[in-house]
This record gives structure tokens, C-alpha cells and sequence, in this order.
């Protein structure tokens, strides 16, 4: 029922529907009463029994309202908000949310019953008071956890996501601190990933970015799949993003390949580990495809990542095409990948050479936002709100050429150059077809 | 030499030694036990017999003979510089010893199989390690010192003396990190720390093998043909951080330019003994591949890498208060 009207409540009409049940009137949708006032105006209180409000009402007969029809649903308490699964893990939030929107929340809500006018009072007050049986059980059942019963109290009177999320943050959190957790060979944590790390990521990819994504449908839904991209932005942000809306879109998480710098510097290695990335070498890329994983990997590398802004969209030398051998070899759908808009987050204006190799680093990057950090202080250095585009195109199938062309470098060579082409022109068409950089 | 194996086991005071003895006196198929060490084994030994003998010692030759021994487990490798009385003593026992007790296989006519328990250390640890060591994956940069490279050059007089003898099994098990109420370890002198000292900004991946288990696939090994290197661990990686939360201990991260510093003046203190050569494990970690170990071993380890290190941490009271304090407030919150 729920779903054919709108879930708009207005506070008024909220207010209206407490007050109305306080008074053991039903519905705001409820008929109003049919009697006139002394006044001869129509009386404005809701039709209670039979066409009359309450005032009006002929003596009523105590037994009339039916048993077994709760308008409101089943008591939630049975498998409510806190309820633990067996297994003693609490029930994830998602699950809670999903429950069925016409339950005990909302008791005056507008979806209510029209036509069980006369008899939605008398059990909404049983439900009512059945959710205060229920309140009272899961207090005495429980010793310290008062303060968030409280709040679980609170979602069931005020229906509030709020309760939800605090819950599962303190459930993630009992997770962490317990090192209750399950890690791969890899070094891959996929609940870090998912429950704390992505959810931080989203609202870049989401708001900041409004990353448009298209052609998901060419990702394998299951198996080995290599996800080739194109690679910019001075920062890798890119390789985040794009792993994230390939989460967003698939469910399925793609393993990055990374430089060994990432995984030498402190921090970056270990979280980059933890997030599912492993060493681009041939070893654990062979690994991972055999074990059925989804591979990303940007093979133009630093030379993609930190190319002067004079370069932006023109793709670098593909490595030496050791993704393509490791596809041939497990056999993996290239999926190319066009990711347009990352070019753009930080403008690469010089490379200082001398520095970078004082460093150790690849490239030392003096992006156009460090031109605006005498007037904006740290915030210059902000990545730039591009609108992003990520295209994944067709799949070109490995499995059409025998293994053996893996150890053929120029059949090697020819298909690098093929992925490179592809991405090229599909990097082409989606920055033709963008408006403006930023909107 | 029908009726059963005739063992011979270097090192035989030491902790996992005394596992290792007990066994195989249990089994059936051991007819004879020698162990041979300088120092006394700390408990009774029921039916082996004891030769205190250093392994560079000639006798080792005559102990061979004498007994017909068939079967050699080398043990007597030691990993801490500190208790063997410093670097260079530690050299001198682990490479020199294992030379010479090789030269007197070689020489023994009776000798069938040679078993070494050698470590993951020789794949040493680095930041462009592949994500897991097959046993014949080369390492990409070994070891420059300690326990590691011992253990390599150890393992090198061996297959030199297999490529010798060719009526000869030599089986080499690479450990990874033992735990246990009976071992020492690197592990058991960092929990015991008020806070468990990291590399900041690093987490290595870690492997354990719990000491029951290697008693037990030492055992097998020594009674039944395995011929080849295996990787022995439990499965499942574990990360230093997770396994300091499942200890419930507070962690103490130490920047990295002051690590070393941190570990020579904690040597000095005889409390902490952690080897130069660990402390690149401790940035990096390792994880090695159990294929090998469960298909042609066909060896399935009774504790997993997380269940190892929880008894380790149960059975050595190294669990920390900090932790359950926090467990069991969130838990509660949680409705647990």
C-alpha cells in the first residue's frame, strides 16, 4: 500500500496523525465526522465510530473492533531493529532499511487504511502498547547498552536513519577494534574496504566529480576480467574512483596493479594493499587472474600520471605491454577503459626534475592550484571539481587467441597498440561529447 | 633398519625439539632416537638416548655408524644471536655445524634421508616482493644477514650433498614464524611488551605456523619419503595491526628512520631481543604459497595463521586489557 502514495509527511500532518492517535482516532485520510456542531458548522473531528467522531458518537459498544486486523503491521520487536542474527552478528542496517515501510515506524502516517476507519484505533493502541512491551523487554534483556536502545527507541517513534548508521559505525567499529576481520593472500581487507573506505570515497565520486559511467554492461559479470584505463591527474586519484564506480556498478571489486613506490611508502603501501592493490609484476597479476579476480591496470603508469597539461589526453607508451601477455595467458577479457575529466584535477604545469631525483620520485609535479596558494592557504591544493566521465567499452576476448601468442612479443605488441587505439578513440568521442570541463 | 626409522636430531634440548621427541616416540615405526646437543635437555627423555656433543665435533661421525642411523632431522639451527652469545658464535653454529654434520652424512653409509627445518627468512623481504613465494620462486633480494642467510647457506651444503648421494631424500621445510606455549620467538618478545612496537606507517602481512603443527609435519617427514623444499605454514595471512587488535594490546608505531636505534638500545636491555635482520620483515612481512604443502605433503595444519596466534596469545597470558575494556563496551552498545 505503501508504495502507490507518496511517503511526504508534512510536520503538520505528522503532528495531526500523533494527536489523532493520542485520541484514539485513527488516520489524517480518515473521514471526518458526519454530525453538525451547535453551531451548525460541520464538526472537524475524524469520523470514529461509524460516521461519527467521538463527541457525536451514539454510546459505543466496547467489543466492536476486531481482533486480528492490525492496520500497522506486526509488532517489529519480533525481528526488529536489534534483533542479532544467529550466527550474533546485529542485522545489518541495509537489511532494516528494506523492511517493509508500512510497518510498526509510522503508525499515523498518510498510507494508512481508508477502509478500516472504524476499527484502526482500537489496535493501533495495542501496537502502541505492544511496542512499549517490546521497549521494556529489550531493557531489562540488555545491561549497558541503554544509551543505543535508547536511540533504537527513538528510530521506532521517529523513524530515523540516523540510528541506522550509528549502528552499523559502532558495529564496523567493534570490528576493527577487535581485528575481527578476514584478509587474503594479498593483503586485500575487503570489510576496510567496503564499510570504511569506500563510503569515504563516495561523495567525491557522487557530488564532486558526478562521475557518469557507462557501458558497466562489458565488464564480466564473473571470472577473470583485466580492466585496462587510461591514467592522469598528477595524483591516482583516478584509479580510485574508477575502482569504486566499478564497485558501484558491478558489486565486483577490481585489484589494481601499483607501482612498487606505492607499496615502499609508508601509509600509502599498506592502506593501497589493504584496499585490494598488489604489485604490478607478472607474478601476482598470474595470480590474481588464475584466482578469478578482476584486474585493473593503468598501464601508461607515471609517465600517464604526471605528463605536462600541453599533453592532457594524449595516451603515453603502454609499459611494455606485460598486461597483455598476462590477459593471453589467463585467457582474461581486456575490458578498455576511457576515464575523461581526470586530466583535468590538477593541471601539471612543470615537472622539476632536479627535485623529483633528490626525492627519488618519478616526477615532482607543480600543478596550476599552487599558483592560488598565497590567496587560499592549503585549500588551493584541492583537486579541481571536473565533471567526469568513465566509459567502459567492448571487451576484446583474449580467449580468441591461443595461449601460446603470450610468449610472441610482436602478436603482443600488435594487441597493446589495439587496447591503446581503443581507449585513444574512445577517450576522443566522450571528450567531444562533453559540454565544459566543469559542468 | 626394517623394523623402523633410526633417528638421529640435532638440537635436541631446544623447545620444539622436545615436541618433535615426543612425537615420534609415539609412533610406532621409530626404532631408535639419538639426540645430540652441548647443553642438557631440560626434560627426561623416555627412550632416546642423549650424546652431548657439539655438531663440529667428529663424534657426530661415530654416532652414525654406530647407531646405523638412517635418518637425520637437523634441527639445531638457532634464529636469536642474543641467546647463542652474538652474531658470530650464532654464524659459527648455524653454517659451520651444518657443514660439518652434512660432511659426516655424506660419509654415512647407512644414512637414507636427510630432513631440515629451514625458515621462510630465505626469501627474504622487501617492498617488490611477490604477493606470495612459490618454493622455487627466486627470491628477488635475499637476505644479506642473519638468521636468513644462515639458513640459505645451510641449505646449500644440503643440496650439495644430495646432488653427492643419490640414494639420499633430502626434505627441507620452510617455516614461517613459529608460535606456541613451548617456542620462542620474535613474536613472544614483542607481545611482551607493554605496547607492541610497529614501523609506522607500515603493516606487514604475517604467516604463523603453530608449534604442534611443525612438530607434527617434522615428525612425518622423518618417518615417511618426502623428497623436495615445502613452505609450511597455517592459512590465512594475518596483518601486525590485526593482530595486535586481536590481542587486545595497544600498539607503539616507531618512525622508521629510528628503528634500528629503538632495537639495538632495546637489545641493550636483555628484554627485547629483535635481529637486525627483522626489522625489514617487520615493514614488509612475507606470505609464502601452501600449495606444495597441501598437495604433494598432503599436510592440512591443525591451526590456521589466526587460530595459532590466539593460542599463542591464550597460552602465553599475553592478552592485553586495553582490548576487552573496548570489546565489551562496543558490544554491548552493539547488542552483543
Amino acid at each position: 500500500m505503501s508504495d502507490q502514495h507518496a511517503e511526504v509527511i508534512s510536520i503538520a500532518e505528522q503532528r495531526a496523525a500523533r494527536d489523532a492517535r493520542r485520541t484514539e482516532v485513527g488516520d489524517a485520510a480518515r473521514p471526518r465526522c458526519d454530525a453538525a456542531t451547535t453551531q451548525d458548522r460541520r464538526c472537524r473531528n475524524y469520523a470514529v465510530v461509524g460516521d461519527r467522531c467521538r463527541v457525536h458518537a451514539p454510546p459505543s459498544d466496547p467489543g466492536e473492533s476486531g481482533p486480528g486486523d492490525d492496520p500497522v503491521g506486526p509488532a517489529p520487536g519480533a525481528e526488529g531493529v536489534v534483533a542479532p542474527s544467529d550466527d550474533g552478528r546485529p542485522v545489518r542496517s541495509d537489511d532494516e532499511r528494506h523492511a517493509p515501510a508500512g510497518g510498526g515506524d509510522r503508525p499515523g502516517a498518510a498510507s494508512g487504511d481508508r477502509s478500516g476507519a472504524s476499527s484502526g484505533d482500537r489496535s493501533g493502541a495495542a501496537s502502541e502498547d505492544r511496542e512499549f512491551a517490546w521497549a521494556e523487554q529489550e531493557l531489562a534483556d540488555r545491561g549497558f547498552g541503554r544509551a543505543i536502545d535508547g536511540l533504537a527507541l527513538l528510530r521506532r517513534f521517529a523513524d530515523d536513519h540516523l540510528v541506522d548508521r550509528l549502528r552499523t559505525a559502532t558495529e564496523v567499529a567493534r570490528r576493527r577494534l577487535a581485528g575481527d576481520y578476514t584478509i587474503d593472500e594479498f593483503g586485500f581487507d575487503e570489510d576496510l574496504t567496503t564499510s570504511i573506505m569506500m563510503p569515504l570515497l563516495r561523495p567525491l565520486h557522487r557530488s564532486y566529480w558526478r562521475v557518469a559511467s557507462h557501458g558497466a554492461e562489458h565488464v564480466p559479470a564473473s571470472g577473470a576480467g583485466l580492466v585496462v584505463a587510461n591514467h592522469a591527474g598528477t595524483l591516482p586519484v583516478d584509479a580510485l574512483i574508477t575502482r569504486l564506480d566499478l564497485f558501484d556498478a558491478t558489486g565486483r571489486h577490481a585489484r589494481e596493479l601499483g607501482a612498487d613506490l606505492v607499496f615502499r611508502t609508508p601509509v600509502v603501501g599498506p592502506l593501497a594493499r589493504k584496499t585490494g592493490a598488489t604489485l604490478a609484476s607478472g607474478d601476482d597479476a598470474d595470480r590474481l587472474l588464475e584466482a578469478g579476480e578482476l584486474v585493473a591496470v593503468w598501464p601508461e603508469g607515471y609517465k600517464g600520471l604526471g605528463k605536462p597539461w600541453r599533453d592532457r589526453y594524449k595516451l603515453q607508451r603502454f609499459g611494455r605491454g606485460g598486461f597483455v601477455a598476462t590477459a593471453l595467458r589467463a585467457q582474461a577479457p581486456i575490458v578498455p577503459t576511457a576515464i575523461v575529466g581526470s586530466e583535468e584535477i590538477y593541471p601539471l604545469l612543470f615537472d622539476l626534475r632536479a627535485v623529483a631525483r633528490l626525492f627519488g620520485l618519478p616526477y615532482f609535479p607543480v600543478v596550476a592550484q599552487a599558483l592560488a596558494l598565497p590567496v587560499l592557504g592549503p585549500f588551493a591544493l584541492l583537486p579541481l571539481p571536473s565533471r567526469w566521465i568513465i566509459e567502459y567499452g567492448e571487451p576484446i576476448h583474449t580467449a580468441e587467441y591461443p595461449v601460446s601468442t603470450a610468449d610472441d612479443p610482436m602478436a603482443v605488441f600488435d594487441l597493446t597498440d589495439r587496447v591503446r587505439d581503443r581507449i585513444q578513440s574512445m577517450v576522443h568521442r566522450n571528450l567531444m561529447g562533453r559540454r565544459s570541463v566543469f559542468l | 633398519m626394517a623394523d623402523g626409522r633410526r633417528i638421529l636430531i640435532t638440537g635436541i634440548a631446544g623447545q620444539l625439539q622436545a615436541l618433535v621427541v615426543r612425537a615420534l616416540e609415539q609412533r610406532g615405526d621409530v626404532e631408535r632416537l639419538v639426540g645430540v646437543d652441548v647443553r642438557e635437555p631440560p626434560q627426561p627423555l623416555a627412550s632416546t638416548r642423549f650424546v652431548r656433543a657439539d655438531l663440529r665435533n667428529p663424534v657426530i661421525g661415530h654416532v652414525l655408524d654406530e647407531e646405523r642411523i638412517d635418518t637425520v632431522l637437523h634441527l639445531s639451527t638457532t634464529t636469536a644471536p642474543g641467546a647463542s652469545g652474538g652474531r658470530a658464535r650464532m654464524k659459527e653454529h648455524n653454517v659451520i655445524g651444518a657443514m660439518q654434520l652434512f660432511a659426516a652424512c655424506q660419509r654415512a653409509p647407512t644414512l637414507r634421508r636427510i630432513v631440515l627445518k629451514s625458515t621462510t627468512a630465505v626469501y627474504g623481504s622487501e617492498h617488490t616482493d611477490p604477493v606470495s613465494f612459490r618454493e622455487d620462486t627466486a627470491p628477488r633480494t635475499p637476505p644479506g644477514q642473519g638468521f636468513g642467510k644462515d639458513a640459505i647457506e645451510v641449505e646449500t651444503y644440503l643440496r650439495a650433498v644430495d646432488r653427492q648421494r643419490d640414494d639420499l631424500e633430502v626434505t627441507i621445510l620452510r617455516f614461517a614464524n613459529l608460535l606456541g606455549a613451548q617456542v620462542d620467538s620474535t613474536f613472544l618478545s614483542l607481545f611482551s611488551l607493554p605496547a607492541v612496537p610497529m614501523v609506522l606507517g607500515f603493516d606487514p602481512r604475517l604467516q604463523f605456523c603453530h608449534e604442534h603443527d611443525a612438530a607434527e609435519i617434522l615428525a612425518r617427514t622423518a618417518t615417511a619419503s618426502h623428497p623436495g623444499v615445502f613452505n609450511v605454514a597455517g592459512d590465512g595471512v594475518l596483518y601486525l595491526s590485526q593482530c595486535i587488535r586481536l590481542a587486545g594490546r595497544v600498539p607503539a608505531p616507531i618512525p622508521a628512520p629510528l628503528v634500528s636505534a629503538a632495537a639495538r638500545s632495546a637489545r641493550r636491555t636483555r628484554r627485547v631481543d629483535i635481529p637486525a635482520d627483522q626489522l625489514r620483515f617487520l615493514r614488509y612481512g612475507r606470505v609464502v604459497d601452501l600449495e606444495r604443502m597441501h598437495q604433494q605433503l598432503g599436510f592440512h595444519p591443525t591451526y590456521s595463521t589466526r587460530a595459532a596466534f590466539e593460542d599463542f596469545v591464550t597460552r602465553r597470558r599475553l592478552r592485553g586489557r586495553v582490548g576487552p575494556t573496548v570489546q565489551r563496551v562496543v558490544a554491548d552498545a552493539t547488542g552483543r
